[in-house]
């Protein structure tokens, strides 16, 4: 059984002048215990609207979210408390995600006290405990947040995202905000903490790169829905989507030549007003006619797709 | 070869910016040649962005000080010059675009308004001109149907097309310099490409100089022809791309560029630089990256080094190669 099963996920926003927009179209998806999903792609894309929802951070529109088998697609808030215990999230921002008015150790314990685990010491104890884990001083907990550094700020967030034990953590672009020499420290932090606590991860961020580093399987999104999905080294050496070849070949990398870039026409169409076939057609330098009035299907492909699915009219069905 | 007798466009020889008791640059020296693209890079807080609004002079003085050095735009020296001959330079023979072009245009006036503004600042010619000009701009930065869209607000345009813009309004004068302080760094990595090509090409046909301020590596390394590493203020290196990136010589480089993920296999442990930044204030004596490197020898704690070399300079005690 996975950890976490999302059936035909859907998110649509009431826009302006009535016009619905769909962040999150019809992505299915599943994530096994100890598991590390990297989800990539560029703003708009649905990515984080999709890491909240199976939260239920944000209510979904349509499809349903199982975890461990349970459908909490529709449970009350009151319901849901027992499975938050075990889904997690770390955000982007540091410095807009932690209380300025609270100390590190009030920031910490907050989950513990909510749900009610331990005395008053033990959940000290264990606040001590975790800022030894996420690499703090532990005189860090009478602190308070302006105190400490971007990095720091953000293992402080970490450890509060651990204080219950997860078994499933979003890291939404958790690493984005960070100086190079900062973020490596950050990634190697997630990168223990999954291990030795067999975590799963759905580890959101518009960074190929550092997806591709930490990530078991890749899922590349696109105007709300996934255009390939399949394991990391499949995706990354042998992409299939020219979407994915495209940001691939997007990265700037140090000592890689220039030479053979694909650089694509035009920018992310408008959510609200998507285009009719495949989202990707008008930018894809490889569009076909049956592009613009088909939409792919998101499924294995018989030729050299190996483990992945592809949404793409380049390759046939398997 | 460049011909190294050639007079640079742009000069800074020592340069030394305070603001109260810190020092925020510390003897900076670097020369930018005609059609040249120089990178300056670096993490938050290393001085690479005030080092870029010394040059056009934007820095708030008080509370920034120069307190020594210079900077020469081939015979003017700028830190000598009255505001208003600083505006006269200021778009005309020099440029800048900066990381957000949301908060750089004016929401109240059209981007047809705001282009001829800056022709018209700068050039002795009539509106119709002046927009004729505009719509030759936004053609060449690859803004389509660049008439109708004069017309148009900022809200209206998406972030890539923004900066597109912004650079329309940059190159309104032609200039000898542009200045772009992390143009792409807000902007999505396809639209990156975009507006990184978009440059390379104008400097290509126009023969104008490049300084590019960034914190990519991978971006320095594709589009620079000379780097310029900066940490705790100092300039710790400097070398043609090429070079740099294939044998780094300071300490500092050589850990940063270990430490991307895209120098590491997937899954590996990143070879991660201990510590932060130090913020200006608070740098440590010697070397400022001592207490964070792996090759310190005793000297680097008490001794600041030189930045010494010929083509490949280095500021360091211990240097890799």
């Amino acid at each position: 059984m996975s950890l976490l099963e999302i059936q035909n996920l859907s998110k649509t926003y009431p826009g302006a002048e009535g016009k619905p927009v769909q962040a999150v179209s019809d992505v299915s998806l599943s994530v096994e215990p100890g598991e590390v999903v990297g989800i990539v792609g560029e703003s708009g894309c649905g990515k984080s609207t999709l890491g909240r929802s199976l939260l239920r951070l944000i209510q979904p529109s349509g499809g349903r979210i199982l975890f461990e088998g349970k459908d909490i697609t529709d449970l009350s808030r009151h319901q849901l408390k027992t499975f938050r215990r075990d889904m997690q999230i770390v955000f982007q921002d540091p410095f807009g995600s932690l209380n300025p008015r609270h100390t590190v150790g009030t920031i910490i314990s907050e989950p513990l006290k909510v749900h009610g685990i331990g005395t008053r010491e033990k959940q000290k104890a264990r606040v001590d405990e975790l800022l030894s884990i996420v690499g703090l001083p532990e005189d860090a907990a009478s602190r308070y947040p302006h105190k400490f550094s971007g990095g720091q700020r953000q293992r402080i967030a970490i450890a509060r995202a651990l204080a219950l034990e997860p078994k499933l953590l979003v890291a939404d672009e958790a690493v984005s905000a960070l100086d190079v020499s900062i973020q490596s420290q950050i990634i190697n932090l997630i990168a223990d903490l999954q291990k030795r606590l067999s975590l799963a991860i759905l580890f959101i961020s518009h960074d190929l790169s550092v997806i591709r580093h930490v990530s078991d399987r890749i899922a590349v999104m696109y105007l709300g829905r996934i255009v390939e999905i399949g394991p990391a080294e499949e995706i990354m050496n042998a992409p299939k989507h020219p979407y994915t070849q495209a940001l691939i070949s997007a990265i700037p990398r140090p000592n890689v030549p220039r030479a053979e870039r694909v650089v694509l026409k035009g920018e992310l169409p408008d959510p609200s007003d998507p285009p009719t076939g495949c989202a990707f057609h008008a930018r894809c330098p490889k569009v076909m006619e049956i592009c613009k009035t088909k939409r792919p299907e998101l499924i294995k492909r018989a030729t050299g797709g190996g483990q992945r699915e592809t949404a793409c009219h380049l390759y046939e069905a398997a | 070869m460049r011909d190294t007798a050639e007079t640079p466009l742009l000069s800074i020889d020592r340069l030394t910016v305070a603001a109260g008791g810190s020092t925020i640059v510390e003897d900076v020296s670097f020369v930018i040649h005609e059609g040249e693209t120089l990178g300056l890079v670096g993490e938050s807080g290393c001085g690479k962005s005030v080092t870029a609004l010394s040059v056009m002079r934007l820095l708030p003085e008080p509370p920034m000080r120069f307190t020594s050095g210079s900077i020469r735009l081939k015979d003017k020296d700028l830190l000598s010059l009255r505001e208003e001959e600083l505006r006269a330079i200021r778009g005309d023979q020099v440029s800048m675009i900066f990381q957000e072009p949301m908060t750089s245009l004016n929401p109240v006036f059209t981007i047809g308004n705001q282009i001829s503004e800056a022709v018209l600042l700068h050039r002795d010619v009539s509106r119709e001109q002046a927009e004729a000009r505009a719509v030759e701009l936004l053609d060449r930065v690859g803004i389509p149907a660049a008439r109708s869209a004069l017309t148009r607000y900022p809200h209206e345009l998406s972030g890539g097309q923004r900066q597109r813009v912004m650079i329309a309004m940059a190159l309104a004068c032609d200039p000898e310099l542009l200045i772009a302080d992390e143009p792409t760094t807000a902007l999505d990595v396809t639209v990156q490409a975009q507006i990184l090509e978009l440059l390379d090409d104008l400097r290509r046909n126009t023969g104008m100089a490049v300084l590019l301020i960034t914190h990519d590596l991978g971006v320095v390394s594709q589009y620079c022809d000379r780097v310029a590493v900066m940490y705790g203020g100092r300039i710790v290196e400097q070398a043609s791309a090429e070079t740099l990136f294939a044998a780094p010589q300071h300490r500092y480089t050589e850990a940063l560029l270990a430490t991307i993920p895209a120098s590491n296999p997937p899954g590996t442990r990143l070879p991660a630089i201990s510590g932060t930044v130090p913020p200006p204030g608070k740098r440590p004596p010697g070397c400022s990256f001592h207490p964070r490197c792996q090759a310190k020898i005793d000297i680097c704690a008490r001794e600041l080094p030189e930045l010494s070399g010929e083509e490949h300079l280095t500021r360091c005690w211990n240097p890799a190669t």
